[in-house]
């Protein structure tokens, strides 16, 4: 039996997004910028596509720029916004430690450019206080980019109340929702962002497909030069295929989007109480309201949540240490850093992300594993810690 | 059974891994890391890197295997990269490949395989190793190959490590491995073996020492002198030394002169002519016995004073304190404190110890 408790990573495509890949890659051939027939079907394959993922967000189609995926979606706001923004005198961008890589990394490449980078740290709740924003954000800041909910963690960031104060202060507002869309109900309107990255295969979509949503009149230069795809935003032949399976993901995404969380929710307190219930020395990171519902990240202690994860893998049951980009990283999720844990915990905790396909007989199983496997490691690491 | 096996990215350790998986074991792959890779793509030599990583991940999935990366950094600075920084700065000439093999992959790889249920380790190297049903104690034996023996590196390994060590390569030559990799369709069957230090793959010893060592430690230039004490020149520092090395001492003229010792409290480096390297003596610490138990005799063996040299008949004798001495039949050149001594019989390896 393999079971999967890593849907932050990726997950699977539902049967209809596979048949529309599969259908539009045989049929639809035509290049979407063509002038006959066959372009003007492509073209229509991935106006529907953009119509159904601006339905997710509450978006208007027009405003849906579509992407090879988050991380394009990320450098193209945060690079496409500093380059439309170098002569507006303004010259911060403000972001916080708990940011993805493809934001974190985005600004410290501008940071080289001659940006000046704020990066908030956040409390031990894992969700940035307002007033610590405010602090950072002024007339000098231009780009403002603060996650709408952290994959490492799941908490949710009160991204309305601090929109609102980045429009105060004239700073664009950029957020990477990627862990949030198809997870809990998201609205470019109530959040009152400027610019939204989301990614495909966060829920059920195909990899390589990503969107970002720019609120009308927000000026961007696009980072890919070449042709006048996707309203001179996005340069290069669109992924008729793919997309078109990114917008069926949408839909069912938002079809079932309150079942799904509030099933899904159930099954994740489940696990988190068996675990906190039958294992002793744990507890969850972050703050336990603030966060979408298939996330928890539990700390071990005294033992490598690199060992519990190889152990638990060979048991069949797949989770996560953190991101799954920072392979070659041998630092302790920067995440949990970033919300002040000690390293040592920060390399004890483990997290398990669920979705619409995990089963209550899968969360019984990985909580019936886990305190034998614990016990066993815990062991293990006191014997080495005493032969050093 | 489950085989725990430590997989870097080269020809032997995926052979090893393929022909575990063949005598069918269950076999899991484990690569360390042993360094934050994000820092400088070139700063890693030919062992570990990140490319090394990837290509075990290759040999893995073509072998149908599960495959880990781990991290070993903390322990990788404990064991082998502080080690090596302190005996250059002491003036010894360090070898790091002994520490990571036995300290480090040995020592972690048996405690990760016990959390795995894993009943062995599995490695790469060129060894054998038997058990020896009278004496009831496990042997350790040079390769098949004898160009490619790598029982040097391995002569701490303990009685308990041993019991549950799997060499398959070491029964093979280095052309049966590479043909191995290749029926196996493996990704590394032609890559180039890996020779120098891995975290030093610029081959600057002295530089990373003077890069990496601590604050306190001072790397004072040195003087040289001659066998009587006269003040011929100086030097950088005795880091950037070792026993029998001539060049770069920056001394003109006359008789070829070579480094005979290094004093690094003095900040003093005696050089010599050539026979003056030549020793027939030396003493070991922290030595190993493969059996568990020292001889308690004078004991005939052969030695072998660093990796590349063909051991010389000697006569060990065990002292108290894990020390021995070591008196060879014939002078030995270049007898260098900080490398390993490592006494065999014949294919069995006997034991070893720091050369004082």
């Amino acid at each position: 039996m393999r079971i999967y408790l890593d849907y932050n990573a990726t997950s699977p495509p539902a049967p209809e997004v596979v048949a529309t890949v599969n259908r539009v890659l045989g049929s639809e051939f035509g290049n979407a910028s063509s002038v006959h027939a066959f372009g003007q079907r492509a073209k229509a394959v991935l106006d529907d596509a953009r119509a159904q993922v601006a339905g997710l967000i509450d978006a208007d189609p027009s405003e849906v720029v579509l992407t090879s995926g988050g991380t394009e979606a990320d450098n193209l706001a945060l690079r496409g916004a500093a380059d439309a923004l170098e002569r507006s005198g303004r010259r911060k961008i403000v972001t916080t430690g708990i940011e993805h890589e493809a934001v974190l990394n985005t600004v410290k490449a501008l940071e080289r450019h001659g940006w000046t980078v704020r990066t908030l740290s956040v409390p031990e709740t894992g969700v940035l206080a307002p007033e610590a924003f405010a602090a950072a954000v002024d007339r000098d800041t231009a780009i403002v980019s603060v996650m709408h909910a952290n994959n490492e963690v799941g908490t949710i960031q009160p991204i309305a109340q601090l929109a609102a104060i980045a429009r105060e202060h004239g700073a664009l507002f950029h957020t990477d929702a990627v862990q949030s869309v198809g997870k809990i109900p998201v609205s470019v309107k109530q959040l009152g962002v400027d610019a939204l990255s989301l990614s495909g295969h966060k829920f059920g979509g195909p990899k390589g497909t990503g969107a970002l949503w720019i609120r009308r009149g927000v000026r961007l230069v696009s980072t890919m030069t070449g042709g006048r795809q996707e309203r001179n935003r996005r340069a290069g032949t669109e992924n008729v295929p793919l997309l078109a399976g990114l917008g069926v993901a949408a839909q069912l995404a938002a079809a079932h989007l309150d079942a799904t969380a509030t099933r899904v929710s159930v099954l994740r307190d489940r696990l988190e109480g068996k675990i906190l219930a039958t294992v002793s020395g744990t507890a969850v990171n972050g703050d336990l309201n603030a966060r979408v519902p298939n996330t928890t990240n539990i700390s071990f202690d005294g033992l490598e949540a690199e060992s519990l994860l190889i152990a638990l893998d060979l048991e069949g049951v797949a989770v996560s240490t953190g991101s799954a980009c920072s392979s070659g990283s041998l630092e302790p999720s920067h995440v949990l850093r970033a919300m002040g844990l000690p390293s040592a915990r920060a390399r004890n905790s483990l997290r398990f992300s669920l979705g619409p396909g995990t089963t209550e007989e899968e969360v019984d199983f990985v909580a019936g594993v886990l305190p034998g496997l614990v016990t066993k490691l815990r062991r293990l690491s006191r014997t080495a810690a005493a032969l050093g | 059974m489950r085989v725990v096996v430590a997989m870097s990215g080269g020809v032997d350790s995926s052979v090893a891994a393929s022909l575990l998986t063949q005598a069918g074991h269950e076999v899991i792959g484990l690569s360390m890391q042993l360094y934050d890779q994000r820092q400088s793509p070139d700063a890693f030599g030919s062992c570990c890197s990140l490319d090394d990583l990837h290509d075990a991940r290759r040999v893995a999935a073509t072998l149908g295997i599960p495959h880990y990366i781990v991290n070993f950094e903390e322990r990788f600075q404990r064991h082998v990269v502080r080690n090596f920084v302190s005996e250059y700065a002491a003036g010894r000439t360090p070898i790091p490949c002994v520490h990571c093999n036995a300290d480090l992959k040995f020592a972690t790889l048996v405690e990760r395989a016990e959390a795995l249920d894993a009943a062995a380790v599995g490695t790469g190297h060129y060894a054998r190793v038997v058990f020896d049903e009278t004496a009831g104690r496990y042997r350790l034996l040079r390769s098949v190959d004898a160009e490619k023996d790598q029982t040097y590196f391995l002569f701490s390994l303990t009685q308990a490590q041993l019991a549950r060590a799997m060499f398959p390569v070491g029964h093979l030559r280095k052309d049966e491995v590479r043909a191995h990799a290749r029926d196996r369709r493996l990704a590394v069957a032609d890559k180039p073996d890996s020779h120098e230090i891995c975290f030093v793959p610029d081959g600057d010893a002295g530089g990373f020492v003077e890069r990496n060592v601590d604050i306190e430690t001072a790397l004072p230039e040195a003087e040289l002198v001659d066998t009587s004490g006269r003040v011929l020149g100086s030097h950088r520092g005795v880091h950037r030394l070792t026993v029998g090395q001539r060049k770069g001492l920056g001394l003109a003229g006359g008789v070829p002169l070579y480094v005979l010792s290094l004093d690094a409290a003095e900040a003093r480096v005696v050089v010599g002519p050539r026979e003056e390297l030549e020793r027939r003596e030396l003493m070991a610490s922290d030595v190993n016995w493969i059996s568990g138990e020292p001889p308690v005799e004078p004991h005939r063996i052969t030695a072998r004073i660093r990796h590349r040299h063909l051991d010389a008949p000697a006569t060990v004798t065990a002292l108290s304190g894990e020390r021995v001495r070591v008196v060879f039949d014939h002078p030995q050149v270049a007898i260098t404190p900080g490398q390993a001594v490592v006494f065999y019989q014949g294919e069995d390896v006997v034991g070893g110890g720091w050369i004082e």
